[in-house]
């Protein structure tokens, strides 16, 4: 699979997933998509990137430990549940902020926050199965 | 934001752990005077307690409530009355000389941090145990002593005996502890009420009130190391003596005996609990006092002694009279005080002296002077001399007894003989390590530093003036405490007057001549009750150990059996269970005559033709077969992966076509992702390229293969052939948009609706991922732990 077609054209495939697995991720509240299919998109141009110029390469390119990043995800998705303590509400409780910019409203809210440690979660675990098959076995070389 | 007293009353609940969090940071930076500032939070929840008093006597109790789980009705409730206050007062003030006490006694200790944390972790478990009314926040405090206890008892953890101490405490708490749960939830079933202020007479009234009073007792007994569970409690001495000395006075043990004043007004009173509490507290009683006379560790006599007292509190609870109960009040703040003072003061000789072996010591008084007042007040209440709290104590219990009834004349005797017992312990404790000629020990004795002799020394004093205020003691301790457990006012006839004329003043004066004479026969005794220990050949320590290394070889047994470590076998089970979960129902209860065609349908043959799809349908029924048989006459095992992505695909197309978008994505991904990593597990394992199962396996897993894919079928088919119930989905219509905000409601159930659940889903994805790396490392690195078992398979089936 290592061809110098696949070399040549995986960055740019893979800069393309990962936009568009960020912008299914965001869009998620009102169209098809979300955290969960978003991060599996990242996860696949992982590992896309993994096929195409070695799983320490990939590694590099992440620069953080995606296991690591799984791990902050499930972090701040606690978080963002915990935010509704300070308004006095139950345990995850959503929190919306309607941010008015210029002429567009950019609504916030914490299941957004949410969604994107669904996101991360994903998108490290699986991430980190894929690159820890192709190589190195998880250690950092 | 001012706060309130709900949030102070949490605030107190909470600020131990955040100091125990604090500790080692601390213990850090300031080395020496860790201890010095962390006794300031003790000692300030002690302060703001004392401010509650007046409210307290005034009004009968302070409650506090913060929500907790709104969802289930769930409230944090706290409720101080005169009951918890004095606990709490008893725990935070012994608590502060306790850490003061620690600091000193581990000084330059590796994990003095440590240690005072879990410390402070200890006492603020027990604080909430003692303030929290919600049954359920008891029980957690309930847990979290033990677990803070397993931690501090097993804190030298190098040493088996000391992991041993903490294991068994930990499993004989423990099963309490799921007693008390139960019995909790049995409690809200009947009356629905989760605080235990709210109860009255509804669970004695109740048919099941035997069983909920089973469960309590359980718990207390386990807790407070009632006979037959006492044998965990002279284990728990290998804890530092610190521990020792708040786990015996204050902490952990009281908490069973708290359970059962807690209780008293909705669960005691009947004569099935005076019966049990005040038999087995004899019972306790008696071979507690009688096992300290078999020690000779200065230690391991004060353990004991603690079982006698926990004896003694239990039986008072048990008679449950208005004298009992008022006893058991100024016993409880008298043994406390004494206790921790005692224990400190045998640390103190234990640090100095290097040994506790009340054989080998003598004379230390005039090397630690300060040590040894603060001991001899301390034994003098525990004898119960005049002007001692342990004298009012001795004689609030004998006073409900004075009749010529035969029940109460024989627990009279038990007691006095039990007190007489405990007296003549104390005396051997004052006089042999520190009266007498001057011993070698194999330390050169002196004093014990200042934080080391504030306990004791304060201790002492406390038991002492308090027992001269009388008024004060009865109007701010007694009345309130007792009143709280009796749910009516009860009057204080505390004083200091002797009157020779009452038969009180001569059942004390027995009781120190018995003590007295059990002093002076005490090598006589001691060598009579080993004699008689050694007869007996066996003991509930030991039966312990019989049934914990059955139970660890029971379970060893069944993982062997279960968990076999052969992959194929897991396999087959999994799906043969599959299979059989799918099909038995169905074919039991007539599932599939719903699928079969009924009379009126006539000739049914007619019926079946084409189903009416579209081109572009019949294209993707198309490529589904094509893979499905892509897969059947796949020549390798790669090419049978990527012949089942494309069924999956089709599968996935198929969602698309009918209107499920996110779950097609979503199928889309799974499926290029499961043929990347297939692909890559495949390459990695280096497996045959072909299938090398024997043709027995093969028909054995394409059998069980087959029945599960029709089992499955069978399944939807039937479940399909139902009417939808379209309940949920329309409320989640109607709904997203106006709660969440959003109008993919697939979307909006996962991180809005259901939140919660997604939230543990990410968490055990994250988990799964861990474990899975765990595994590819362990594959990397053969020589750390040589998968021979695995390697030799492997060659097997290569070969």
């Amino acid at each position: 699979m290592n061809t110098i077609i696949f070399r040549t054209l995986a960055p740019l495939i893979v800069g393309i997933m990962l936009v568009f697995s960020l912008y299914i991720c965001l869009r998620g509240h009102n169209e098809p998509g979300g955290g969960f299919i978003g991060g599996l998109i990242g996860a696949a141009a992982i590992a896309v990137l993994g096929m195409s110029s070695g799983a320490g390469e990939a590694r590099r390119a992440l620069r953080v430990d995606p296991l690591a990043i799984a791990g902050f995800g499930v972090f701040i998705a606690g978080l963002s549940g915990l935010m509704s303590l300070f308004i006095e509400a139950p345990f995850m409780t959503s929190i919306w902020l309607y941010l008015p910019l210029g002429d567009d409203v950019v609504p916030l809210s914490t299941p957004l926050v949410f969604d994107l440690g669904v996101y991360l979660v994903v998108f490290g675990t699986i991430a980190a199965i894929a690159l820890g098959l192709e190589g190195d076995g998880g250690e950092e070389s | 934001m001012a706060f309130g007293t709900d949030a102070n009353i949490a605030l107190v609940a909470i600020a131990p752990f955040i100091a125990a969090l604090l500790a080692p940071l601390l213990q850090h930076i300031a080395k020496p005077f860790a201890g010095w500032i962390l006794a300031l939070v003790p000692a300030g929840i002690f302060a703001f307690l004392l401010t509650l008093i007046d409210p307290v006597i005034a009004n009968g109790s302070v409650a506090a409530r913060i929500e907790w789980v709104p969802a289930f009705d769930l409230v944090l409730s706290f409720y101080i009355d005169g009951l918890s206050l004095t606990f709490a007062l008893t725990v935070s003030a012994i608590g502060a000389l306790i850490v003061l006490y620690s600091g000193a006694y581990l000084k330059g200790h590796p994990h003095l941090g440590r240690f005072l944390a879990f410390l402070l972790a200890f006492m603020g478990a027990m604080l909430g145990l003692v303030l929290a009314d919600n049954l359920l926040a008891l029980f957690i405090f309930w847990e979290l002593t033990s677990v803070t206890s397993f931690l501090l008892i097993g804190f030298d953890h190098t040493r088996q005996a000391s992991r041993r101490g903490a294991i068994q405490a930990l499993v004989i708490t423990n099963i309490g502890g799921m007693a008390l749960l139960a019995g909790a939830v049995l409690v809200h079933q009947l009356t629905g009420q989760w605080d235990m202020s709210a109860l009255g007479d509804e669970v004695r009234g109740s048919g099941l009130y035997g069983l909920v009073l089973l469960l309590f007792i359980a718990a207390a007994f386990t807790k407070s190391a009632q006979v037959p569970f006492h044998f965990w409690l002279p284990n728990a001495m290998e804890a530092p003596t610190p521990v020792s000395a708040f786990l015996h006075s204050a902490t952990m043990v009281q908490a069973g005996v708290y359970l059962l004043a807690r209780t008293t007004p909705w669960l005691g009173g009947t004569e099935v609990w005076t019966a049990i509490l005040v038999c087995f507290g004899g019972a306790t009683l008696l071979w507690g006092a009688l096992g300290a006379l078999r020690q000779i560790d200065l230690k391991q006599m004060l353990a004991q002694t603690t079982i006698a007292s926990l004896g003694l509190s239990v039986l008072l609870i048990g008679l449950g009279t208005p004298a009992a109960i008022s006893a058991f009040i100024i016993y409880f703040v008298a043994h406390a005080a004494y206790k921790a003072g005692l224990f400190m003061a045998v640390g103190a000789i234990d640090h100095e002296a290097g040994t506790r072996d009340i054989t080998v010591l003598g004379g230390l008084a005039d090397k630690m002077p300060v040590t040894f007042i603060g001991a001899a007040m301390a034994c003098l209440a525990m004898i119960g001399l005049p002007l001692t709290l342990g004298y009012f104590a001795k004689e609030e219990m004998y006073l409900g007894l004075l009749s010529w009834h035969w029940p109460d004349m024989a627990v009279l005797l038990v007691l006095v003989a039990g007190n007489a017992l405990l007296a003549g312990v104390a005396m051997l404790i004052l006089v042999k390590p520190f009266l007498g000629p001057v011993l070698p020990t194999p330390k050169s004795a002196h004093e014990a530093p200042l934080a080391m002799l504030a306990g004791p020394v304060l201790l002492g004093a406390g038991a002492i003036a308090a027992a001269v205020m009388t008024d004060w003691l009865g109007h701010t301790v007694l009345v309130p405490g007792a009143s709280a457990v009796l749910r009516q006012p009860v009057e204080s006839h505390l004083t200091l007057a002797l009157n020779p004329m009452s038969p009180l003043l001569w059942l004390s004066v027995a009781t120190w001549v018995l003590g007295w004479l059990v002093y002076r026969q005490a090598a006589v005794l001691r060598t009579l009750l080993r004699r008689l220990e050694s007869g007996l050949g066996w003991s509930a320590d030991s039966l312990f150990d019989v049934v914990m290394f059955g139970l660890i070889r029971f379970s060893g047994a069944i993982t062997r059996l279960l968990h076999h470590g052969r992959l194929e076998l897991y396999l087959v089970a999994v799906f043969i269970g599959l299979a059989v979960a799918l099909i038995a129902p169905l074919l039991l209860l007539g599932g599939y005559n719903v699928l079969l065609p009924t009379a009126d349908f006539g000739d049914w043959s007619a019926w079946l033709r084409w189903p009416d799809l579209n081109l572009y349908e019949w294209g993707v029924v198309l490529l589904a077969l094509i893979g499905l048989g892509a897969v059947l006459a796949a020549p390798t095992r790669l090419f049978a992966i990527i012949a089942l992505g494309i069924q999956g695909m089709a599968v996935a197309l198929i969602f698309l076509l009918y209107a499920a978008p996110d779950l097609a994505f979503t199928q889309l991904m799974v499926e290029i992702l499961s043929v990347v990593i297939l692909a890559l597990v495949m390459t990695r394992l280096r497996l045959d390229e072909r299938d090398p199962r024997p043709f027995e396996d093969w028909a054995r897993d394409g059998t069980i293969a087959v029945v599960c894919g029709a089992g499955v079928s069978l399944f939807l088919m039937v479940v399909l052939s139902g009417t939808l119930n379209t309940r949920l989905s329309d409320f989640f219509t109607a709904t997203s948009v106006p709660i969440a905000h959003g109008s993919n409601i697939v979307n909006v159930i996962l991180v809005d609706y259901r939140g919660f659940d997604t939230l543990g889903e990410i968490s055990v994805v994250m988990g799964a991922g861990i474990a899975i790396m765990a595994l590819l490392r362990r594959r990397k690195q053969p020589t750390a732990t040589p998968p021979k078992p695995t390697s030799r398979r492997r060659k097997k089936v290569a070969a």
